[in-house]
């Protein structure tokens, strides 16, 4: 049962006069938005959270999944009487631009042609992501966000939103994130994106046309990304060397082993609910992203003025998002005197440490959001 | 059961009395950065009842998971490392009380807090103190007191001065001297205009109020009023 039976689906439909500009030149709307709500809004409209979700997640940040039929992907931390209270707070999650779950992505009809836009979909950016956001705010008529939360991929939206609208966030939450990709990160979604390509399945991109879709290509990339967003600690715990259903190796090519079962499994369940094309699109906009690129080079630049409170964490065996990560943005904010708190949370289980019950870390996000709730005068009702 | 707590008149656990002292020196709403701020008493102290802008750097994750978790603007990191990334007078007060003597570079920490504050607060005990000199004489032993409670191969203190050093330090360091106070391990003032043989002999801490002074030499700013 999720922790929120009063929680809200809903598809917003914006840019529809005029449409959105995006960083690649191209422009793109009406564009659907696809989000919940949890929780109620107050009366000056001052307790709304954006919640924004990781690479591979989306709307349903708690509650029934209507796809795989699982738990919200932040039970953990998102609810009445968790850290992120929506008991006193209203809780938005919006399915990102270039998604899968209702958002307008490659899997979308392109309004000019009548037919799947495909590889035809407009490259978005992280920085697009959140303008779509922004308009979704805009059009449920909140002024300020009291926060912005996320993890990995949602921790650099989060950074965007208080890069490209310090107005308009009071407190900000980049969780287990970077303010740009490393090189090794590009190379992990590279091997991933060429397994798509190199499934014949794909047919450049219009798989829709053919009927069909790169399942396994998109299955490989995602046994790929998981490896990287668990530790060898966690691997080795959880699997070790163990056999899978056998008391020997079969010498030959089946899942002999208890992890490569867990990978297969992984590749499999996430091929149901993902499109490989948004796969694509979205990893893309993750390689792009980088902060101090857009502000001279200088990360310090881009948080200058910058009145937003915020809180970064890390994970201590994050090999994605090493702590480093979050410590240069960290100093870039203590650079021009910004309002910082950051702490690495000790763990063995890796990046994915953020989606899992970590009692510190609720903690921290817990205590930080009241801190921040006290500072902006937010009153619990 | 743990002693009973204190309050103050705002209902908040009372102070220790040198950081009571050390509270009292910061005006209300003023920017202050405490370095090494432990789990955040004094930070907690200055952000809810003198409404300062208040932030921390402290080195134990579980220190900063305290603040933080308190509702601090506290970063984990070293007084060694982080506050070159400061800018010039980014603060009006930096505090430091009792981590002088855990830093590698006290002379590059002095320098760093009179160049990102336009006050600040040290505070750290001092070796010349009279039970320190007789614990060593006496003994032949390095000395443990109240004030420097751990054995010398488990200190995390690496850079013990006294109070004279530490006002040639600042003279060295064009570090300008303006309130120097000697207290005693409870925190009480045994001898205000310290920087003398009696308060170092007497004095269990020393603590200084600095200031930039003008025409600074070493490549910092030099524009200061």
């Amino acid at each position: 049962m999720g922790p929120d039976a009063g929680g809200a689906s809903h598809i917003a439909r914006l840019a529809v006069d005029e449409a959105m500009p995006l960083d690649c030149g191209r422009s793109l709307g009406p564009i659907d938005i696809a989000y919940t709500t949890h929780g109620r809004m107050n009366a000056d409209r001052s307790n709304a959270v954006l919640i924004c979700h990781a690479l591979t997640g989306d709307q349903h940040v708690v509650g029934t999944h209507p796809v795989t039929g699982r738990a919200g992907w932040w039970e953990t931390l998102v609810g009445p009487g968790r850290p992120i209270d929506t008991d006193r707070m209203f809780v938005i999650c919006a399915n990102i631009l270039g998604g899968c779950m209702g958002s307008t992505g490659p899997a979308s009809i392109n309004p000019q042609t009548g037919t799947v836009w495909g590889t035809d979909f407009p490259l978005v950016t992280i920085a697009d992501m959140v303008r779509a956001q922004k308009l979704l705010i805009d059009h449920l008529g909140i002024d300020r966000l009291f926060a912005v939360v996320g993890g990995s991929m949602g921790g650099m939206q989060v950074l965007q939103w208080a890069v490209s609208y310090p107005d308009r966030v009071f407190a900000a939450v980049p969780i287990a994130t970077a303010a740009r990709h490393s090189a090794q990160n590009i190379a992990f979604h590279e091997v991933g994106r060429q397994a798509i390509i190199a499934d014949p399945q794909w047919h450049q991109g219009r798989y829709a046309d053919h009927d069909t879709r790169p399942t396994k290509g998109l299955a490989v990339a995602r046994m790929t990304a998981h490896i990287t967003y668990l530790s060898e600690m966690a691997l080795h715990t959880k699997f070790g060397r163990r056999l899978q259903d056998r008391q020997r190796m079969s010498y030959g090519f089946e899942a002999d082993f208890q992890v490569e079962s867990y990978l297969r499994h992984q590749g499999i369940s996430f091929v149901d609910r993902f499109d490989a094309n948004s796969y694509l699109y979205i990893t893309r906009a993750m390689d792009y992203f980088d902060i101090a690129a857009d502000h001279g080079g200088v990360l310090a630049n881009a948080f200058r003025g910058s009145r937003v409170r915020f809180c970064l964490i890390s994970f201590s065996s994050d090999w994605l998002f090493p702590t480093v990560e979050s410590r240069t943005i960290a100093r870039a904010i203590n650079a021009v005197a910004g309002n910082v708190s950051f702490t690495e949370i000790d763990t063995d289980r890796g990046h994915d440490a953020f989606l899992l019950d970590e009692p510190v870390f609720a903690r921290i996000v817990s205590g930080f959001m009241d801190g921040a709730a006290a500072h902006a005068g937010l009153v619990r009702p | 059961m743990g002693p009973a707590v204190i309050h103050d008149a705002h209902g908040y656990p009372a102070l220790r009395p040198d950081l009571d002292l050390l509270a009292g020196m910061v005006e209300p709403h003023a920017r202050v950065l405490d370095i090494g701020c432990g789990d955040g008493v004094l930070l907690h102290y200055l952000d809810r009842v003198k409404g300062c802008d208040a932030r921390g750097i402290e080195l134990s994750q579980q220190g900063v998971q305290e603040c933080v978790a308190r509702g601090l603007s506290v970063i984990q990191g070293d007084v060694d490392h982080d506050l070159d990334y400061f800018p010039d007078d980014a603060f009006d007060v930096v505090v430091l009380s009792q981590t002088l003597q855990a830093t590698r570079r006290p002379d590059l920490v002095i320098r760093n807090l009179v160049r990102i504050g336009r006050r600040a607060i040290v505070s750290f005990p001092n070796f010349a103190y009279w039970r320190c000199r007789a614990y060593l004489l006496l003994r032949g032993r390095m000395p443990r007191t109240e004030g420097l409670p751990y054995a010398w191969y488990d200190t995390p203190n690496i850079h013990l001065c006294t109070i004279t050093d530490f006002v040639r330090l600042c003279a060295a360091s064009d570090v300008r001297i303006k309130t120097a106070l000697a207290l005693d391990s409870h925190g009480r003032v045994v001898r205000r205009d310290a920087p003398g043989a009696y308060a170092n002999l007497m004095g269990e801490i020393g603590m200084f109020v600095l200031e930039r002074a003008p025409r600074i030499s070493g490549g910092l700013d030099d524009t200061d009023a």
